[in-house]
């Protein structure tokens, strides 16, 4: 194998792992409030269209960016209203928001479809980003570094920072935190969007990074992919990143496998993978009990307080 | 025309059962034909359907003082298909087109409750007295994509994006290598099946993936410019798929090949008008129109140009069939003796690659 077809197979892994990262990321955190968001497709798709269409408007990628967390926000904020307002149930509504993100998308979409905005590539100068070696390194859009930095940034706000504390400190026991004087609702309402707007920019990365086009559902099912990460993780950020470069890797395989003209497995088992490894994980995080001590307790219950 | 969506189906069923109960005086004042149109995916897509509801606009063009053409998108493959037929058919639509392969039981099913509506089936093979059948002879533009990757690959390796193993696909691979190794012997295929016809992340990685196995050519089979994006970008060569989708890379777009609907539809329309509609089996290509080239790129040279057209040509006038002996399979087995031409029924249910396709799949 030379260099050059390493670096080509790793920034393949770079532009399939990206996305889900930093879906699941944001669903780390809010489930780490106790809340189960289950739109994540459809909070991709709004941050995707909302991305692509401030891009044509702007042609400024970042503003594009900005305006997929945005959407993506936005889309958790219905979300939220009704989950923490209402009370309503979380499953349900997490669903109900996967299919009305599709639908929304796809609508507002109408407009923009054949039209393009140019790649949003590296901004690194061209004798590092297009270096045959270097590239490796230097040649990607902003999403991927940032989807990068903001693991260590999650991890370090979750478990060394006080409002981590507080969050995690909702999630497990809702009705204690509120008792010491801690809004349950509105620390969720924080994670949520910030949930929201994560799964804009994994979005905006199908969008505007991989192929900078729209195109209804464009993301193709990743939202939950990356739901089943949050779980394949355990709820913890390290293996969250381990486990998307691992996903990432698996899908890489399957595409190489077949290109390469031998597959030593049937393709539907390929698409079940990430699913399949989500069950061993969570086999392998009940058989150990100390392994599964992250899933925070309150997750998916209503909060009703008593007074 | 009238659009329909699913949600907006049900208020029209309504009111189309009120109407019943009202009696026959409101079909009076029905003067023109209904013709109904199911789709698979939206009308903005891009490629198949967007083809598809192209035809239906030509129907509107042409006959639009006769007839009146409704159409519902998104109509998932499955049980869910049947109600929507059956609400075309209930509207009073005298022809209904269900343009995918996986309406094939739907359209079957609600045909019997409708012996004096009749249906076509796109790409299927189950006929009845009120079902018609049609395709597309999508190989034969392949034929011609392909003679222009076997002038104009470097390496020799050509790439190849499929969705599942069903016929129409391997009738595409196996057309478009032959057709290259005509101008390249030694030319070989690398075929990716990504198990969908519509995954742009997953289209953009396979694509990428092939490059990076040597291959300088992709061409697709599945419904997203996805692939076109990455060889723009890498300042390699693509097709478009289903429709020109050169605005998508203006460089890397050599030619597509564009489904042309319209003209079927047309005829079998204005059969329903005359009354002379029969039960049928369709296939056709360039010669009827259905299959069309669109314009070259400029980085196509002119001696290619010229080899792309001679090849259009012979189809047209039924002189040139790419699937004429000798063709070895994969393992290298004769299965076409020389001079030998595989008949159409054969080609339906073609089932192997031929020699060079590097793809156990």
């Amino acid at each position: 194998m030379s260099p050059d077809f390493v670096i080509a197979a790793i920034m393949t892994v770079v532009g399939l792992t990206t996305p889900i990262l930093l879906a699941a990321l944001g669903e780390l955190v809010v489930e780490k409030s106790g809340v189960l968001n289950l739109g994540v497709e459809g909070m991709m798709l709004i941050g995707a269209i909302s991305g692509f269409a401030v891009t044509v408007f702007t042609f400024n990628p970042w503003l594009g960016v900005i305006g997929a967390a945005a959407g993506g926000a936005l889309a958790s904020l219905l979300f939220a209203v009704l989950v923490l307002g209402l009370n309503s149930n979380q499953v349900a509504t997490g669903l109900a928001l996967a299919i009305f993100g599709t639908g929304l998308s796809s609508l507002i979409g109408l407009s923009f479809t054949g039209r393009i905005v140019p790649v949003f590539g590296s901004i690194f100068p061209d004798a590092l980003a297009r270096h045959p070696y270097l590239k490796v390194i230097f040649g990607y859009s902003p999403i991927v570094y940032f989807a990068l930095l903001m693991v260590p940034a999650v991890a370090w706000f979750l478990h060394r920072t006080r409002a981590g504390l507080i969050l995690r400190a909702v999630g497990e026991n809702d009705h204690s935190a509120h008792s010491i004087g801690y809004s349950v609702v509105k620390v969720r309402l924080a994670a949520i969007l910030f949930g929201g707007a994560m799964a804009g920019i994994g979005g905006a990365y199908f969008s505007m990074v991989i192929t900078p086009m729209w195109a209804e559902r464009m993301t193709a099912g990743r939202g939950w992919i990356a739901l089943a990460l949050v779980v394949f993780a355990g709820w913890r950020t390290g293996r969250l990143l381990l486990g998307a470069y691992f996903f990432g890797i698996l899908m890489a395989l399957e595409l190489y496998a077949k290109a390469a003209g031998f597959s030593f497995l049937p393709s539907p088992f390929w698409a079940a993978m990430p699913y399949l490894m989500t069950v061993v994980a969570l086999t392998f995080i009940s058989a150990r009990e100390s392994a599964g001590a992250n899933a925070p307790a309150c997750l998916g219950k209503p909060f009703l307080p008593s007074t | 025309m009238s659009q329909i969506t699913r949600r907006t189906l049900m208020k029209v069923a309504g009111a189309a059962a009120t109407a019943s109960v009202l009696g026959a005086r409101v079909a009076h004042a029905e003067d023109k034909v209904k013709i109904g149109f199911i789709f698979l995916g939206p009308i903005g897509d891009y490629g198949w359907t967007w083809a598809h509801n192209k035809g239906r606009e030509q129907v509107d063009a042409e006959l639009g003082d006769k007839v009146e053409t409704v159409y519902v998108e998104n109509v998932p493959e499955d049980a869910s298909a049947v109600p929507i037929i059956r609400d075309l058919a209930q509207q009073g639509c005298k022809l209904i087109f269900t343009t995918s392969y996986g309406y094939m039981e739907q359209t079957l099913e609600v045909a019997k409750e409708f012996p004096d509506v009749k249906f076509e089936h796109c790409t299927g093979f189950k006929r009845a007295d009120n079902v018609s059948t049609y395709n597309s002879k999508f190989h034969e533009g392949r034929a011609v994509l392909g003679t222009i990757s076997g002038k104009m690959s470097k390496s020799g390796t050509l790439g190849y994006l499929g969705s599942f193993k069903v016929p129409e696909v391997v009738l595409g691979v196996n057309s478009f290598l032959l057709s290259a190794q005509k101008q390249n012997p030694n030319a070989t295929l690398k075929l990716v099946m990504i198990d969908s016809w519509f995954d742009p992340p997953k289209e953009a990685a396979a694509t990428e993936t092939l490059i990076n196995l040597g291959c300088d050519i992709v061409t697709t089979h599945t419904d997203s410019p996805a692939a076109l994006q990455i060889l723009e970008q890498k300042g390699l060569y693509g097709f478009g798929q289903g429709a020109d989708m050169s605005t998508f890379a203006p460089k890397a777009h050599l030619t597509a090949i564009e489904d042309i609907w319209g003209p079927y539809y047309v005829i079998r329309v204005k059969d329903i008008l005359a009354g002379t509609w029969k039960s049928a089996d369709t296939w056709d290509g360039f010669k009827e129109g259905t299959v069309k080239i669109s314009p070259y790129n400029e980085a196509v040279p002119a001696d290619v140009r010229e080899l792309a057209d001679g090849l259009q040509k012979g189809y047209k006038e039924g002189t040139f069939n790419i699937f004429t002996g000798p063709i070895y399979d994969q393992e290298g087995t004769l299965r076409v003796k020389d001079g030998e031409v595989i008949s159409d029924a054969d080609l339906a249910v073609m089932d192997w690659f031929v020699k060079g396709v590097e793809s156990a799949s």
